[in-house]
């Protein structure tokens, strides 16, 4: 018993540090980086990251938690970022209603997530008696017509044009105060969201600790304990007095809402919002960092996104430069014009981004089905698998 | 009947109405877009035996079967190439270069999806649920970007070496059918027969249908689990390798991506049936094939993906079994 109670505060101790390295690396970062590159593109960047960071913690609820699977998750993302981008834009002028609206971010990112959460419930409610996999065929078909229902009723939400102008988010006056705008007080001056990334980095950064404390008291709570005993086994769940419709339906709206108010986030940092953003690809993306990370544990579920965010945006898009570079350095440099068929080298590498993409996800998952960091505590209590008792049993001498 | 049926065969019964509408008013227009409909269900039809054969098995939704379908149709298009042939009319080297390039790829297609079976899923089948629809999603990454590595961003044009043009086409009553039409049914017609016909009568079908069961009782039964599952894999492949020449042949452009959006409309066509239940998926196809045709030109292009999801979500929620009932075990 005693080892039992070490391997879980040891287990608490790894996500401790994987928590003291991120906040230590996301305080850094600003800094390290203005200092590095004497611009904000990072930190933008990161700001951009710190959105399908949200989005991971939030399907981690779904997939995670409660063992739904969800394949539109983007669905809900869209839906939060129109939420925000239509009642905070002039997009409402030009349509039928003739009147645009320009409510406050503060308010409206959760109005977003109550619209979000309200579309799950009303999604879910009627699939989620049925057998697990419907749900992922369900939200599937969602996912498609959400982004093409935006698309077709272009008069409301411009379309292929998309929506943009999107309202800033501004302070509210206690803490901007009479004195914003007065040099004297720099700090609170620069801390203007137009077009400044270091303050959607704050916002992000405090949207996401948010979330992960709200995350970690849901799984430790009656709640989350319920949704881990529907993911072993439905069944027994129910015969333990579990009211299973409910709980899924709960694990579903809490994931969509998270959705939401990252959509709604989303729509005011990147100022535009069009159908195109909200592909199946971005669901897919987000369920591949949650699964990568490691299902049902918040801190390999962040790694896990950052990891996927880093691959999409920096690693594969500077592949080009980086083959031709090396590929003069080695003396080869002559593969890099284009001849006939051959797109040059940096071209054929950027026609390899795909591929590779591919490749690693299949051999990521190969190589650790269970994701990079595992739920280690959900294997030791509910699977009881070989190398883990092995472990407790070489603690028990320990402690013996 | 419960509520739930009484409201799927009410709106399918609405739908039915408002077509046979259609059909009075503009009887020329109704046929001709009914022949259109069910040359694209057709094809859907090959493409969704795959996925509802390899999900009725390992319950798996294979990603990568719709990228298996485009890749056959490049593939189809570059052993062609070797062919002297032509795209004018009735050719005799035409009919030999397709009845030579048929077979061969149904054959390397069927092996290409053993290969990913073998690599990607089987290593995976007792690993987390997550972990092969993932590893899925890869390989059908990978599969598009080989067709992008190989002819990049641009659609491909394949050689329209049915015959077609006067002599093989006809008016009927003013709607248009081409020799085209008709191939593309029978063609179809003629493979989900045969394969009915396997999986009914031969000792592999039947070792198919156990394994869909009950994988366990099966293997207890002396079956070969991993190669019954391969031999899914193959037969899919074969079918949606078929598929893909004959939308090749067909529609004669392709792109590195078609089998995204077909693959989807594919497997909406599969769970439309019932899924795990091979006729319900040739059904499935046939009547999805028709219902784009119909939002099409009825309701307009930009609508038909809402009105097939929507689909898709409304059989779900009011008939989840899907029209012929489906054949996957509770588990």
């Amino acid at each position: 018993m005693i080892a039992r109670l070490r391997l879980r505060e040891r287990m608490r101790d790894r996500d401790t540090a994987v928590y003291g390295i991120l906040l230590i690396v996301a305080l850094i970062w600003p800094l390290a980086t203005i200092y590095a590159t004497d611009s904000t593109f990072l930190i933008s960047q990161a700001g951009h990251a710190g959105t399908f960071v949200l989005l991971a913690i939030g399907l981690n609820v779904v997939v995670g938690f409660a063992g739904l699977l969800d394949l539109g998750y983007a669905a809900f993302f869209a839906i939060g970022a129109y939420t925000y981008a239509l009642f905070a834009s002039d997009q409402l002028g030009s349509s039928p209603a003739h009147h645009s609206f320009h409510l406050p971010f503060w308010v409206m990112i959760f109005a977003a997530m109550f619209v979000a959460a309200a579309f799950g419930a009303i999604l879910g409610f009627p699939t989620l008696r049925l057998r697990g996999d419907y749900l992922a065929i369900v939200t599937l078909g969602f996912g498609e017509i959400v982004p093409q229902l935006f698309y077709n009723i272009d008069q409301w939400t411009g379309g292929i044009n998309s929506i943009g102008n999107i309202d800033q988010p501004t302070l509210p006056f206690w803490i901007t105060g009479p004195w914003a705008g007065d040099p004297a007080v720099a700090l609170v001056r620069n801390f203007d969201f137009t077009s400044n990334p270091v303050a959607y980095y704050v916002l992000v950064l405090i949207l996401i600790i948010g979330a992960v404390i709200l995350v970690t008291n849901l799984y430790k709570s009656r709640l989350g304990r319920a949704w881990m005993a529907i993911r072993e086994d439905e069944v027994a769940a129910a015969a333990m007095g579990i009211n299973t419709v409910t709980t899924k339906l709960l694990a579903f709206a809490i994931g969509a809402s998270f959705s939401g108010f990252a959509g709604a986030y989303y729509g005011a940092s990147f100022g535009i919002v069009g159908p195109d953003q909200f592909l199946f690809v971005v669901s897919v993306t987000v369920l591949v960092m949650v699964v990568l990370g490691g299902m049902g544990n918040i801190t390999g579920v962040i790694v896990g996104a950052l990891i996927i965010y880093f691959l999409l945006n920096n690693a594969l898009p500077a592949l080009p430069a980086n083959v031709e570079s090396f590929a003069k350095t080695i003396g080869l440099g002559s593969l890099n014009q284009q001849n006939g068929e051959w797109p040059g080298l940096a071209g054929a590498a950027q026609r390899l981004q795909f591929l590779l993409y591919g490749l690693i996800l299949v051999l990521m998952m190969l190589l650790r089905p269970q994701g990079i960091f595992p739920s280690r505590v959900r294997e030791q209590e509910l699977k009881h698998t070989g190398p883990v008792e092995e472990e407790t049993v070489v603690e028990a001498e320990h402690a013996g | 009947m419960g509520l739930a049926d009484l409201g799927f065969f009410t709106l399918g019964g609405a739908t039915l109405v408002l077509l046979g509408a259609q059909a009075v008013i503009n009887p020329t227009q109704f046929t001709q877009v009914l022949v259109f409909g069910l040359a694209d269900g057709a094809i859907y039809a090959l493409v969704a035996l795959g996925y509802t054969m390899v999900y009725g098995i390992i319950e798996l939704i294979n990603f990568a079967h719709g990228d298996v379908f485009t890749l056959s149709a490049y593939i189809g298009a570059a052993l062609i190439a070797f062919f002297s042939t032509s795209e004018s009319g009735f050719q005799i080297g035409n009919v030999i270069a397709l009845l030579v390039v048929f077979p061969v790829v149904m054959l390397i297609m069927g092996a290409i999806n053993v290969g990913i079976e073998r690599v990607a899923y089987r290593p995976l089948r007792n690993a987390p649920r997550l972990a092969p629809l993932i590893t899925a999603i890869g390989m059908s990454f990978t599969l598009e970007g080989i067709m992008f590595l190989w002819h990049g961003p641009a659609t491909v044009h394949v050689p329209n070496l049915l015959p077609h043009g006067p002599g093989f086409e006809t008016y009927i009553g003013g709607v248009f059918i081409g020799f085209k039409d008709v191939f593309v049914v029978v063609a179809a017609a003629i493979l989900v027969a045969l394969l009915a016909v396997f999986i009914n009568r031969s000792k592999l079908g039947k070792a198919m249908r156990a394994t869909a069961q009950d994988r366990d009782a099966s293997q207890l039964m002396g079956i070969d689990i991993n190669r019954t599952i391969a031999a899914t894999f193959f037969i899919g492949a074969l079918l949606a390798g078929a598929g893909g020449i004959i939308w090749g042949l067909y529609f004669n452009t392709i792109t590195y991506n078609l089998g995204f959006r077909t693959g989807l409309i594919a497997f909406t066509s599969a769970v439309f049936g019932g899924i795990g239940n091979i006729p319900g998926a040739a059904l499935g196809g046939l009547v999805i094939g028709l219902i784009a045709a119909f939002s099409d030109n009825y309701i307009g292009p930009k609508w038909t993906q809402v009105v097939v999801f929507g689909i898709l979500i409304a059989v779900l929620v009011f008939r989840p079994t899907g029209l012929l009932g489906m054949r996957v075990p509770e588990k």
